[in-house]
């Protein structure tokens, strides 16, 4: 019993308090007239509260945080407009299963629903979006509330919940009463797979001749990266991982086949394409991975192993569902397969290690001896230390990054996957370097996501977060140019960011007190890359001048079958003629 | 197109109903009816929802998003087992002559007469979804100037509940 319980408290000291006894040791935000009562007892705890310069910063950075450290990661915000610049960042955790709280200060209780100063229903805005969202109205509900969304954010599927208090509830006074056991009886997730699913499954493993392992972003939500390694091990069946479980398998590992998906490679979408069994562990059958999904993977059955039993079954049918702990869920099936031999694959692994050999993603050299880009992200991988975390934004440059950074450990990797949230890099490499203040973080991000959230470097050069971000400028929004480049006729409407004369990106990182670098050719590139890996005092943003006409492939153009994967353009892989 | 009856026990909470009724809307289910009330036990409400649905698979998809919601407690899909009731108020033109006529089909239907004015009779009916539109095509030749229906409520047969299964 902490000798803070029973003191009468004002409501902004039992949110402090209650933030206390949770564990919180970082929150991402910025006050406001409704939520400044919060941050006066703020101003005294062991809290470390990072005062960001926009609001979506603070919320991108507690998923950067939560997805370099296991942890929740907390931001606050003020009412209104503080809390709708929340919004984007709550979309992007809900989308990608990132547990995150976010606090927010509303008007005063009277005053809800009068379309006072600052006012917006936050809840109300957010309801599709979070996991499940609070609003509270009186100084006691208040450790409760906090308790309860911890907890909800952090089991189960994780996901974000909002915290919504009311002005009044954080300035009256009650005593402080920590909550006990919780009571929440429509929320009871199911942990442990069911043994009888588990052994249907091990069955199905026992007697497929082309399994292939589809590994998504739960696998490494719930840490289950030994228990993977150990089945693939056991049954020596082909890996691939979707954008958001990069490292949790390491890419160097023979049996992996890369990232399946519209910019997947050929081997790994081939690996689903030709499967007569999947086991999905982890994952959601997201229409970028599968493609039209009445050609996905039509000759294979399927296992599908999530926490959420609504994933199971929503887009494709399956045919052994299990529901629980993907770590257990392994755990289990590492057990249940000892029965049986491993599955006869061996001219499966054959040919998609063929497949794999002679489809590797690569990229046609610059013209004029300019940079190009995949070049460089590979160059960052090579020249950093291994245990290296890579944030980055949306586009191609993610999707290079996606392929061509070394992805050998979990938890390395920062992205964007669902919701495609341009300006994620910036902010979520600041949380993860908040989370892991000894390891090297990267920023991949490109010119365009840059100039959406780049002011977090302000943030982090007063607070010492030394990040490294690496803009890829290719003067253009390179994706959607990729896109105008195949399917509007090379008609570049409004793609043409003009990043060749502004912003001048090295004299902007100056200016936000960072150091800034520019690399136009491959000796500046080594030479920036080195420099920036010395300094570690200071953030450092190295602008790599690379060709725009570079293209992310391969690429299944969007609404067509995986079968039309190409490698380039007008460019389809052979696939052996042989039947296996 | 077929009709599915949920029966959805909620915490009594305020803005459950929104999150019920969001959780349809976002997900592009659709809702033909709703009620909501109070059951035997204080802390729990009732959503009674009869959701139009295309396949099995949709019907699934439903009752998996709502048994997410925190603040739900249970879902049951009632099928022919159950009890299930509309009912309605429908105002009808009857004058002197044409009264007892408009009674007469009432009763039929086992509905009362509420309210009685020169020109007009409030008729109050309960039944099936069915049962009601068959009493509403008797009275229509006569006039039908104004008419509300509930939605659906309903409770399984027998001496099983579903609040029992929702501690």
């Amino acid at each position: 019993m902490a000798d803070t319980d029973g003191q009468v408290m004002t409501g902004a000291q039992a949110l402090v308090e209650s933030l206390e006894r949770m564990g919180v040791d970082v929150a991402f935000g910025i006050p406001g007239g409704a939520i400044l009562p919060a941050y006066d007892p703020l101003y005294d705890s062991k809290i470390r509260h990072i005062l960001v310069r926009h609001e979506q910063g603070a919320g991108h950075a507690a998923e950067g945080y939560a997805m370099t450290s296991g942890r929740v990661g907390v931001c606050i915000a003020t009412s209104g407009p503080g809390a709708t610049n929340l919004v984007t960042p709550i979309a992007n955790a809900y989308m990608d299963s990132t547990p995150i709280v976010a606090i927010t200060g509303q008007v005063n209780s009277a005053a809800i629903g009068t379309d006072a100063f600052q006012e917006a229903d936050i809840r109300g805005i957010t309801m599709p979006i979070t996991k499940h969202s609070f609003l509270i109205k009186n100084v006691e509900a208040i450790p409760l509330a906090i308790k309860e969304a911890f907890h909800i954010a952090a089991t189960g599927r994780p996901g974000p919940v909002l915290v919504d208090i009311a002005k009044d509830a954080m300035v009256a006074k009650a005593p402080f009463v920590w909550p006990g056991e919780l009571d929440l009886p429509g929320y009871r997730p199911t942990i442990r797979p069911h043994a009888r699913q588990i052994r249907g499954a091990a069955r199905m493993i026992a007697e497929s001749r082309r399994p292939v392992l589809y590994v998504g972003g739960g696998v490494a939500l719930a840490h289950a990266q030994r228990e993977l390694a150990e089945f693939v091990e056991k049954t020596r069946i082909p890996v691939v991982t979707t954008l958001m479980a990069r490292g949790v398998f390491p890419d160097s590992h023979e049996l992996h086949m890369g990232m399946p998906g519209m910019h997947g490679t050929v081997a790994a979408v081939g690996a689903l394409q030709k499967s007569d069994l999947l086991i999905a562990l982890g994952t959601r059958f997201d229409d970028r991975v599968t493609g039209r999904l009445d050609s996905f993977a039509p000759d294979a059955k399927v296992i599908h192993a999530d926490v959420d039993p609504a994933e199971i079954g929503k887009n494709k049918a399956v045919d052994v569902p299990i529901v629980g702990d993907v770590r257990l869920t392994l755990e289990a099936l590492n057990e249940a397969i000892e029965a049986y031999e491993p599955p006869d694959a061996a001219a499966w692994r054959r040919q998609l290690t063929a497949m794999k050999a002679r489809y590797q993603p690569r990229w046609d050299e610059a013209p004029d001896g300019r940079l190009s880009p995949q070049e460089v992200i590979q160059r960052i991988g090579q020249l950093s230390p291994p245990d290296t975390i890579y944030a980055s934004g949306v586009g191609q440059h993610q999707m290079w990054a996606a392929h061509f950074l070394p992805h050998e450990q979990p938890g390395r990797w920062v992205n964007s996957g669902g919701a495609g949230t341009m300006g994620f890099c910036v902010p979520a490499a600041m949380g993860a370097k908040v989370a892991n203040p000894d390891t090297t973080v990267w920023g991949i991000d490109g010119d365009g996501c840059f100039q959406m959230t780049n002011q977090e470097l302000v943030t982090c050069a007063l607070n010492n977060i030394p990040v490294k971000i690496a803009v890829i400028n290719n003067n253009a929004l390179g994706m959607v140019r990729q896109w105008q480049s195949l399917f509007y006729d090379g008609r570049y409407s409004n793609t043409d960011l003009m990043t060749e004369s502004l912003p001048n990106f090295p004299l902007l990182a100056e200016a936000m007190g960072c150091v800034g670098l520019r690399a136009t050719n491959e000796e500046e590139m080594d030479e920036a890359i080195k420099r920036a890996l010395e300094i570690d005092d200071r953030p450092v943003v190295v602008e790599f001048v690379v060709h725009k006409d570079a293209m992310v492939w391969p690429m299944v153009p969007a609404g067509v079958s995986n079968d039309e994967i190409r490698v380039a353009r007008d460019m389809a892989p052979e696939w052996e003629e042989e039947v296996l | 197109m077929k009709y599915h009856t949920l029966s959805i026990l909620v915490s009594n909470k305020p803005g459950v109903l929104t999150r019920i009724a969001a959780l349809f809307s976002r997900r592009g289910f659709n809702i033909q009816s709703l009620a909501v009330g109070p059951t035997e036990r204080e802390e729990i409400s009732r959503m009674t929802v009869v959701a139009q649905v295309h396949d099995d698979a949709t019907l699934e998809q439903i009752v998996k998003q709502l048994n997410k919601l925190i603040e739900v407690r249970k879902v049951l899909e009632l099928g022919s087992n159950s009890v299930r009731r509309e009912m309605v108020l429908v105002k009808v033109r009857a004058d002197v002559h044409s009264r007892s006529q408009v009674i007469d089909v009432v009763s039929l239907f086992r509905g009362k007469a509420v309210d009685v004015s020169a020109e007009t009779i409030t008729v109050e009916a309960t039944g099936s979804d069915e049962k009601l539109a068959a009493l509403l095509e008797m009275l229509q030749p006569h006039g039908i100037i104004e008419l509300v229906q509930s939605g659906q409520v309903a409770l399984g047969r027998g001496t099983k509940t579903l609040t029992e299964k929702a501690r």
